[in-house]
This record gives structure tokens, C-alpha cells and sequence, in this order.
């Protein structure tokens, strides 16, 4: 499986001079044909960065370290968390039918195909009460998520998936060598929503200062879903070559970037979250929910999309993730 | 009553505390391990499932010993997938599933009467009722003839004749001193205990309003499939008819209805309110509103509002806010479950660091009881009320008239079919157009 997946993942150590940062790469806007609903994506510059944190760092932890060099290859990422109006398209088809008929557009109806494999709908609501229109959604699985990357393929016709874990910190970084890419905790009432100011409550997208490469929330608001299998010492023990670690078990998977109901720690770029059982502490059912945590209000993504768009097998193995059911 | 397993392992546990008891002849190979409590699972839907796993993972020595399911889909999924791992107890040791879940086909039982062979088993002390809530007060009352003890999901009946049923057994199962643990979790969750627990101290004053939501999302809708028959269809579909779900206000909203109940002490002498169908419109869903609003009145002229609605795309709330003579509680969710004064001090915040799985403290409590012998729980009796209320609730919004409890408790509208039979006919049925008759405010006679 892994061999298969590096060709879509830009961190390999492939010839990056060969990648022309060429003039078509600019941020855009992805429309959701057949639908009001639109996404911004920033280009992210390829280049080599410091993962990791020294081990100076106030509120490090062991799996940060040890720090070791990455190569990205180019990417756009959504410039902020997905949010429910989008994520409600995909797990409803109700709404998306409603959204067809009220957007009729032949070419781009939201409609237009109908191959995707939704979420069971939720019993509780997953939003808890904390907002709908305009917050990120929240309470998905990663392979919830991915099948929201497939959806989203499929209405869109380019190519989506989550961040590895080095995407999304060189993301956040932004260049930046500190602890938060805006410095150090001093200012972090100015770019992040955390425990000490979300009043118990994840926020609008897009409503703190964004970081140097345009992208908002990356620390705070809801933590974010990456394509790898959270694995404590990975840094050290990383096979050559290999940019990330694809999954085979179903805990933990690795979350980037803090949450409303974090500690300012959690929020650092290098900080790492392994995903637990018990954030679906709240689904009486077995076997449990493939689609829904139900207990994990702070987790949620955004995605990216590589510059060098995969092979069409390559795309059509990354959208069928194995499923591994949860008892 | 006569000497049987359950009444030895009561008195077993009076003589012995409960530590040193000698294995128990049963089945197959569970004495090695043992003392076991016996389980029966009623309805092996996913809920049902969770449940066993739920008993499966107390520290007691429990060992599904039967399942039942009117459809053999349904158990074959629910068997493979609880056998499919082992579970780790609360104390974190290891279940075997080989052992623990012990049902050979000979204990498998399918259709309408399945319930009856799995409670009829001498050697079963406890079931756990899971089915459609429609079918809870006969399955009820064949555990409490049975002396079993009980977990029962909620709601615990569809009707008013139900709920009287369920009523006259919640007695009976006291005076036999049978444990019922109802489903409605919140009553096994450390925020709601807590808080609750002061404001009947009466850290906030008297409760003179509040509010109770279930606004949320739709949940499931399974499709009709050219071979079913009309009753084969209602019981797969269950959650749009009445008869066997109750209307989503029933289904889901009694949580929080029951949480106002709690709060005042008391159930609702009249309830008024306004509901419909707006957004799901379409045959595919039954009979039941998508939404409902309440005034829930009590004794005291206390006025509680309640709404429940499942619109995709909306505003959502799931939880409680009250409002007391000296302070209030805006939230029992997650983080903020804060009683508040007026000048903005905080009386109490809970702490929700440490709480445990609220589905998994009703099975650790009730398992717990049931192995030291103690007779502990009485849930039933607050379980048909808070049913009765969302019932009532429904009455409400159906006929759009204020509603009295004496009134809609007598009520002798009965949602239950004559008969159960794959080729019976339940009391609704579709109009040629495949649309059902749903209810008209004004119109509708529900008592």
C-alpha cells in the first residue's frame, strides 16, 4: 500500500528542480458547481523545511523530536477548515439534491454524479450546538474525511486529499522557525481561538489573523485530520524516502493544530495529536460508527490538493481507503 | 416466588458478599470461569449490539447466553459482529468472546415470538430489551413474569395503553425486587448527577422556566424493497410509524423531556404545542412531523418549552437550560455545565475530567447490583412517565389542543396491529398515491 501512495505524496525526495513553480500556480477559489458554496485554496510553495521542535521549546513533547529535514513538493491548501455548509452537501444527500434544484447548472450540478459513498446519518447532532453556518465542521472519522476529498472529486474533478503530517506543519510554519508562526505564545490571542478565549466553543472560520502564507486557524479553533498513522517515535525511526506513515490500524491517526479546548502547547506547530477510542465514547451502537466520533467536537480538516495531479489509479486507490471497523 | 438461578445469586451474594461463590452448572464452558450472569439480548439492532457489548465490558462476569431478533439478518450481523473482537472490562482485562458469548443456534431465536423463547430461559437472569420501542411493554412484561432483571431502552412504549401496562409491571417488578435500569443515560452521567443533585438542593432556587431541545439532524431512513410485504417494511423502517416508534418526539426528544421532568420533580399536567411536516414530506417517511414545540405545564404553572425537529442544514441544539428563582443553568453539554447566580457568580461549574461513558455506568451499576444482590434500580415507573410525556407531546401537536395527563393516560387508542404476522396488516397504510394519512392539527382525535 505504501509503495503505491508515494507517488502522491510530494515529499519524496524526487527531483524538485523539475517542478516548474510555473504562473499557473496562484491561490483560486474551487466552486462547488450547482451550488453557492466555494473553498479558497493558497499555493504552498514547495521547499525544505525543520519538522520537529529543538528541544528548548517550551511545552515539547518526546514526539516531536528528533528535528530532521523535509522536502515538500508544491501544494494548495484550503485556506481555512472545511465548514458545515460544505461538509453538510456531502453528508446529506437530501441537501445536495435540494442545492441542484435551486442552482440548476448542467455542466457543474452538484448532481452531476452519484457514485460517492456518504456518512450514515448521525443520531445526535454533531455540530453540539455550537454553530452551523460558517463553523468547521467537526465529529467526522479520517475516513469520513477522505471520503469527503473522493466527494468532492467527484463534483469538482481535481484531485483532493488530507495533508501528511509534514504538509500541514511546513503549512503552518509558513517559514517560520518558532513555536507558533506568528512567534512565540505572546501574541497568540491574535491568531488563535483556545481555551482561555473560545468560551468552551469551537468559532467562525477566518475570524483570527491568518498566518504569513494566508492560511487561518492552523493553530486553535478545531484540530485537523492528516493522512498518517500517529506513530510516537516516526522521526527517528522514518523509513528513507518515505514522507509519511500510511495507515493499517484504526487508532491513532495523527492530528495537527489544537483546538478551541486546548492549552496553548497543544497549539504548537510541531505538536502532535493521536487520534483515541474514546473520542467515540458517545456511540452506543456496535460496531461503532465508521463515519462519526461523537465525542470529538475539536477535530476537524481542511485539505490540498498536490500541484502534480496523480495518475487516475493512483487517485482511484487513494479514495478507497481500507475500512477498519471499530468495536 | 420460586427458588431459581436469579434468586441464588441473590442470596449467594448475601451469604458470600459476593467473592466466593462456587461455579454454577449452566452452559457449555462458562463454569470454569466461575459465577456468570446470564444475559438474553431482545433486538439485535445496533444499539442492541452496543448494549451487550456494554454488559460484556462491566467487571462482572456476564456471558450473553441468547439472542432474539423478528428478522435473521439482523441477529446473524449483531452475533458476527459481537464475537468479531474481544473486549477489555472496565478494569481492563482481556473479555474472551469464546466464553463470554455463548449462543448456539439452538439459542438464537427469529420472528415475532423469538422474545419469548430467549426470556423463557430458566438460566437467564438478565435481558436487555432493545427492539422498537412499540414492542417494549409485552417484552417487558414477559421479563418481569420471568423474574429477570432488566435493561430496557427508551422509550418504553408508543401509546397510552402501553404506557399503562408498562405503569402496572414497573409495580409488579418492585414487589419482586427486579433491577430496571432504563436507557435514558443521562441519568448515569456525572455532569447531569452533579449539577442536578444542587439544583434539588436548591443551589439556584425554584425552577419557575427552561427550555429542552432535540434540534438536530435526520437520522436513518431504509428503503422499501419490491419483496417486503407492508409489515416487513414498517419493521425495517420502523423510526416513520408510530406504532413502533412513537414520532421522533418520543424516540429522541424524551431525553430531554425526561431531564425537565427530573429537574422539576414532577410531570406536566397539560401540554400545548404546534408541529408538522415541512421538510420531509415524502412516502419514504412514514407518518411521523419533523419537527414538534411544547409548552410542558406543570403544577405549579411552571412553564417549559421543548423542541425537537430533524432538518438537515439548520441551527441545531441537543440539551437543557433552566432557569431558577436565584440562578440559572444555560447548558448541560460538554463543558458548560455551570449553575450561574444573577450577579454573574459561578455556583458551580462541573468538572467533566474523569467521566465515564454514561452507557457504560447504566450497565456497570446495574451489573453490580445484580451480582452483590442488591436490589437498587426502579427506573421503569420514570421511564413510562417521561415517555407518557412525549407522548402526550405528540397528542399535542397531532391535534393541536391543549392536553391534560389524566386524559391522555386514559386514552384507549391503541397504535399496536391485531396481529403480528409478516402477511398482517399494521393500522396504517399507504393511499394509493403510497403517500400514509399524517396527522392535521385541528383535525386529528388522539385521545
Amino acid at each position: 500500500m505504501s509503495k503505491k501512495f508515494l507517488y502522491l505524496i510530494p515529499a519524496v525526495f524526487i527531483c524538485l528542480n523539475a517542478i516548474a513553480q510555473d504562473s499557473n500556480f496562484k491561490s483560486y477559489t474551487q466552486k462547488i458547481g450547482g451550488s453557492p458554496q466555494v473553498y479558497d485554496m493558497v499555493a504552498i510553495p514547495g521547499g525544505e523545511f525543520t519538522m520537529g521542535s529543538p528541544a528548548t521549546e517550551k511545552g515539547r513533547r518526546a514526539d516531536e523530536g528528533p528535528q530532521h529535514k523535509v522536502k515538500i513538493e508544491p501544494f494548495w491548501m484550503g485556506k481555512t477548515e472545511v465548514i458545515w455548509d460544505i461538509y453538510d452537501l456531502y453528508a446529506f444527500k437530501n441537501m445536495e439534491k435540494e442545492m441542484a434544484a435551486r442552482h440548476p447548472d448542467p455542466e457543474k450540478s452538484v448532481q452531476k454524479t452519484d457514485a460517492s459513498t456518504r456518512p450514515s446519518p448521525p443520531y445526535v447532532d454533531m455540530s453540539f450546538g455550537m454553530g452551523r453556518s460558517g463553523y468547521p465542521a467537526i465529529n467526522m472519522t479520517q475516513y469520513a474525511a477522505i471520503h469527503f476529498c473522493k466527494w468532492l472529486y467527484e463534483k469538482t474533478g481535481i484531485f483532493y486529499r488530507l495533508p501528511t503530517e509534514a504538509e500541514w506543519e511546513y503549512a503552518c510554519r509558513a517559514g517560520s522557525k518558532t513555536a507558533y508562526s506568528f512567534g512565540d505564545e505572546s501574541k497568540i490571542d491574535e491568531y488563535a481561538w483556545y481555551r482561555k478565549n473560545s468560551d468552551a466553543a469551537y468559532k467562525k472560520i477566518g475570524t483570527k489573523k491568518p498566518n504569513a502564507w494566508g492560511l487561518h486557524d492552523m493553530h486553535g479553533n478545531v484540530m485537523e485530520w492528516t493522512l498518517d498513522q500517529y506513530i510516537p517515535d516516526y522521526y527517528a525511526k522514518q523509513p528513507k524516502g518515505e514522507a509519511y506513515a500510511p495507515v493499517t490500524e484504526l487508532y491513532p491517526t495523527a492530528v495537527r493544530g489544537g483546538s478551541w479546548d486546548d492549552e496553548p502547547a497543544d497549539l504548537r506547530s510541531a505538536a502532535r495529536t493521536a487520534s483515541k477510542p474514546e473520542w467515540k465514547i458517545l456511540d452506543p451502537q456496535l460496531p461503532k460508527s465508521e463515519w462519526w466520533m461523537t465525542s470529538a467536537s475539536f477535530v476537524g480538516f481542511r485539505v490540498v490538493r498536490p500541484l502534480k495531479t496523480p495518475s487516475a489509479e493512483e487517485i482511484k486507490a487513494y479514495y478507497s481507503p481500507k475500512l477498519i471497523e471499530d468495536y | 416466588m420460586e427458588q431459581n438461578r436469579r434468586n441464588f445469586l441473590k442470596a449467594s451474594g448475601l451469604i458470600a458478599g459476593g467473592a466466593i461463590l462456587k461455579p454454577m452448572s449452566g452452559y457449555g464452558s462458562n463454569s470454569a470461569v466461575g459465577e456468570t450472569i446470564k444475559v438474553a439480548l431482545i433486538g439485535c439492532g445496533g444499539r442492541g449490539t452496543g448494549a451487550a457489548a456494554q454488559a460484556l465490558s462491566t467487571t462482572q462476569n456476564v456471558q450473553i447466553v441468547a439472542m432474539a431478533d423478528a428478522f435473521k439478518d439482523r441477529l446473524d450481523d449483531a452475533y458476527k459482529n459481537l464475537t468479531a473482537k474481544k473486549y477489555k472490562n472496565a478494569a481492563g482485562a482481556l473479555v474472551d468472546t469464546k466464553t463470554k458469548i455463548d449462543v448456539p443456534d439452538d439459542r438464537k431465536f427469529v420472528g415475532f415470538d423469538a422474545f419469548k423463547k430467549a426470556i423463557a430461559l430458566k438460566d437467564v437472569d438478565v435481558v436487555i430489551l432493545a427492539t422498537p420501542p412499540g414492542f417494549r411493554p409485552s417484552h417487558f412484561e414477559e421479563a418481569v413474569k420471568n423474574d429477570k432483571h432488566i435493561f430496557m431502552e427508551k422509550p418504553v412504549a408508543t401509546d397510552a395503553p402501553g404506557i399503562r401496562k408498562v405503569l402496572e409491571l414497573a409495580e409488579e417488578a418492585k414487589k419482586k425486587k427486579l433491577n430496571v435500569v432504563v436507557g435514558l443515560q443521562r441519568h448515569y452521567q456525572a455532569n447531569y448527577r452533579e449539577a442536578i443533585k444542587r439544583i434539588h438542593d436548591g443551589a439556584i432556587g425554584d425552577i419557575v422556566g427552561g427550555q429542552v431541545y432535540w434540534v438536530g439532524s435526520s437520522p436513518w431512513m431504509k428503503e422499501r424493497q419490491p419483496s417486503q410485504t407492508e409489515m416487513e417494511y414498517q419493521m425495517r423502517n420502523w423510526y416513520y410509524f408510530n406504532w413502533l416508534c412513537g414520532d421522533h418526539i418520543s424516540e429522541q426528544h424524551v431525553h430531554n423531556i425526561d431531564v425537565a421532568n427530573w429537574v422539576k420533580k414532577g410531570y406536566p399536567v397539560q401540554i400545548q404545542g404546534t408541529g408538522g411536516r415541512e421538510v420531509r414530506t415524502g412516502k419514504a417517511y412514514g407518518e411521523i412531523f419533523d419537527h414538534h414545540t411544547l409548552d410542558l405545564i406543570y403544577a405549579d404553572g411552571t412553564v417549559i418549552s421543548s423542541q425537537c425537529r430533524q432538518f438537515e442544514g439548520t441551527w441545531n441544539r441537543v440539551d437543557e437550560a433552566f432557569v431558577g428563582t436565584k440562578g440559572r443553568i444555560d447548558s448541560f453539554d460538554g463543558k458548560k455545565t455551570i449553575l450561574k447566580d444573577y450577579k454573574g457568580g459561578v455556583i458551580y461549574q462541573h468538572d467533566d475530567k474523569g467521566d465515564r461513558n454514561p452507557y457504560q455506568v447504566e450497565h456497570d451499576e446495574l451489573f453490580a447490583a445484580i451480582a452483590k444482590g442488591e436490589y437498587k434500580f426502579a427506573d421503569a415507573e420514570n421511564g413510562a412517565k417521561s415517555t407518557m410525556t412525549a407522548i402526550m407531546g405528540r397528542m399535542a401537536t397531532y391535534s393541536g389542543k391543549m392536553i391534560a395527563w389524566d386524559e391522555a393516560l386514559k386514552s384507549d387508542i391503541n397504535l399496536f396491529p391485531d396481529k403480528l404476522a409478516w402477511d398482517a396488516s399494521p393500522k396504517i397504510l399507504p393511499g394509493p398515491d403510497g403517500l400514509y394519512p399524517v396527522a392535521v392539527p385541528g383535525k386529528t382525535q388522539v385521545i
